[in-house]
């Protein structure tokens, strides 16, 4: 069967009959929307929360990947600066940041109290903190001087401002400069760290071992990175396992393949609510079917063939499946923004490519529900006899 | 010689009641010329109505042939079937069977659609039959429960004229109506039978017989000489 859509709208009055059915039983045809209006809202609603949800995390996270972190590996004690120095002969990278820290307990003095909190001492060299994170507020600290600057939850969970000073280890170090919250990193903390010049660091840990903890590398093309990583590898490696090289694009591809594996199964479950919906259009297409059956032997009488009363009830279902799913969608973006305002205070997420994505999918599969529904009743009203549909009473 | 518009050979049609076989028509052979006003007579179960859907493409014969305007039905498909209604037939029923969500003037239409003509055409000659059936215009936008019975044959009428069919078939057509508007519709039907259209009636009324050139009288599923 063919169907063009040229002369579909041609010959309106195809698309008045239908209209004027779907009104004739206007309660019934409301029911039946509803049906379909909960399926495109639970089937777009459960994907949006899905995304939503991947969104909300990945966000926390510092970066995208384009990073790799090479740390000493198991039974070694740092990397040096001649592991640096090779990694430097590699081309596609962007730059190498070594990186030594320390954990510790700080105190900050406020009033009569004393506040402490576990940070995490970082020695950084300036230029490298700067392609990093970016300062909220004061300045970087300055080579040689007892200046640090600190994370975001450190500033907030000691109440600090620039001008202000900590004391690790008895040593006071002043606060130049707070950072920007940077999210959870594969590399390292910023948020939780502190950090100070070489010559402070060196002071505070006399008895630190030479070398570093970690090296971040970043990649000059994302796209290299396996191969840098492999590069790397092979170059430090040569006989025996000094280092470990972590990617961290491996962690959000796998968090990726968890949340599309969550928005499908959350999808599954909207679906079902599509197939209820499917089920009662069925229902009420054939009731009306068979209601009608006396108007389709007079429509064979004057000519109709097959193929048009197929048309009629089609459109029937298609009316009943667009006007159904438009409503799903535009009430689900209204329920979702609502919710997500209430309780997220954030409707950003809504108004993503992606959100928009699982609404536009709810709604196509809301149409086709309809579509599906519609056929089996639409298909035996046009094999009716005519002779027995007229007689019918 | 100019073939019959209709054509009837050993026509039978066996219906199965359980274990018994009713022969609503029985070795039927009968021919309407073309332009005739026939009237086919007979009392209920006489096999009358078969006889219209035969002639008028909604049943097939057990045994026997057929011709519609020189076609043999027993080849045709349900498509082929409802091509042959639409363009050699005009349908009048006894209940009128008008479509109710429409109006008189879609009503109309509803056969020209499934012709496919475009819609200036299709509401100008809609106009146009409604005037040929006498239909005051300004009930043209009524539906049909809006309208008297007399009122809603004419548009049935008008509808049956449509495709401008050769055959006009009516199945007992002023059975629900009074006796004067029953003579106007039998007079409308004579009016359009001058114009060449060939009508056929079934009735057991004996007196629509007076408005036909031809009564064929049928009893038992037999045609009496």
């Amino acid at each position: 069967m063919k169907v063009k859509f040229p002369d579909v709208l041609k010959n309106n009055m195809y698309a008045e009959l239908a209209k004027r059915n779907l009104k004739r039983q206007s309660v019934r045809t409301i029911l039946a929307a509803i049906g379909i209006i909960i399926g495109v809202i639970a089937i777009s609603s459960m994907g949006i929360l899905g995304n939503s949800l991947k969104l909300s995390i990945t966000d926390s996270f510092a970066d995208i990947g384009d990073k790799l972190v090479v740390s000493p590996a198991p039974g070694e004690d740092s990397i040096t600066d001649k592991q640096i120095d090779q990694m430097q002969k590699i081309g596609k990278i962007e730059s190498i940041i070594p990186v030594a820290s320390s954990g510790e307990l700080v105190e900050y003095r406020n009033g009569g109290n004393t506040v402490q909190s576990f940070v995490a001492v970082y020695n950084i060299k300036r230029d490298d903190l700067e392609k990093l994170v970016e300062l909220e507020e004061g300045r970087y600290f300055k080579p040689g001087s007892t200046d640090c600057v600190v994370g975001s939850s450190v500033a907030s969970n000691l109440e600090l401002s620039p001008g202000q000073k900590i004391e690790i280890d008895d040593s006071k170090l002043r606060v130049v400069g707070i950072l920007k919250e940077r999210g959870f990193g594969f590399d390292i903390n910023t948020d939780s760290g502190v950090f100070t010049s070489s010559e402070m660091y060196d002071k505070l840990y006399p008895d630190a071992d030479e070398g570093y903890d970690q090296a971040i590398v970043i990649v000059k093309d994302i796209d290299e990175i396996d191969a840098v990583s492999d590069e790397i590898e092979e170059r430090l490696n040569k006989k025996d396992e000094m280092v470990t090289v972590f990617a961290t694009n491996l962690i959000t591809e796998s968090l990726d393949d968890v949340f599309r594996a969550i928005s499908l199964f959350l999808m599954g479950i909207g679906s079902i609510s599509l197939l209820v919906a499917a089920v009662s259009i069925l229902n009420v297409m054939l009731m009306s079917t068979m209601e009608r059956t006396k108007e389709i032997g007079i429509m064979k009488a004057v000519g109709a063939s097959r193929k048009d009363i197929l048309k009629i009830f089609m459109l029937e279902a298609l009316f009943l499946g667009v006007i159904a799913s438009t409503a799903g969608a535009i009430l689900t973006i209204g329920g979702s923004y609502l919710v997500m305002l209430l309780l997220v205070r954030d409707s950003s997420y809504l108004f993503t490519f992606s959100s928009m994505f699982y609404i536009i999918e709810g709604f196509f599969f809301g149409i086709a529900t309809s579509l599906v529904g519609g056929m089996y009743p639409a298909w035996k009203a046009s094999r009716m006899k005519p002779l027995d549909a007229l007689r019918y009473e | 010689m100019q073939h019959p518009i209709v054509q009837l050979q050993d026509v039978t049609r066996v219906y199965t009641l359980g274990k018994n076989k009713i022969y609503a028509l029985n070795g039927v052979s009968l021919s309407i010329k073309k332009g005739d006003f026939v009237t086919i007579m007979g009392s209920s179960g006489s096999g009358k109505s078969t006889l219209l859907n035969m002639i008028g493409c909604l049943d097939l014969p057990t045994s026997g042939k057929v011709k519609v305007n020189n076609v043999d039905l027993s080849k045709l498909d349900d498509d082929g079937l409802t091509a042959i209604r639409r363009n050699n037939i005009g349908f009048i029923f006894q209940q009128f069977n008008l479509i109710p969500t429409l109006t008189a003037l879609e009503n109309v239409e509803i056969p020209m659609i499934f012709n496919g003509a475009s819609t200036e055409k299709r509401r100008k000659k809609a106009l146009e039959v409604l005037k040929k059936a006498d239909l005051p215009l300004e009930f043209a936008d009524h539906k049909p429960n809006e309208m008297s019975g007399g009122q809603q044959q004419r548009v049935a009428i008008a509808r049956a004229l449509a495709n401008d069919p050769p055959i006009l078939l009516a199945d007992e057509p002023t059975g629900n109506l009074d006796t004067k508007t029953g003579h106007n519709i039998m007079e409308l039907l004579k009016e359009l039978n001058g114009a060449g259209t060939t009508v056929i009636v079934v009735t057991h009324d004996p007196k629509l017989e007076d408005y036909s050139h031809t009564t064929i009288s049928l009893q038992d599923g037999e045609v009496l000489e």
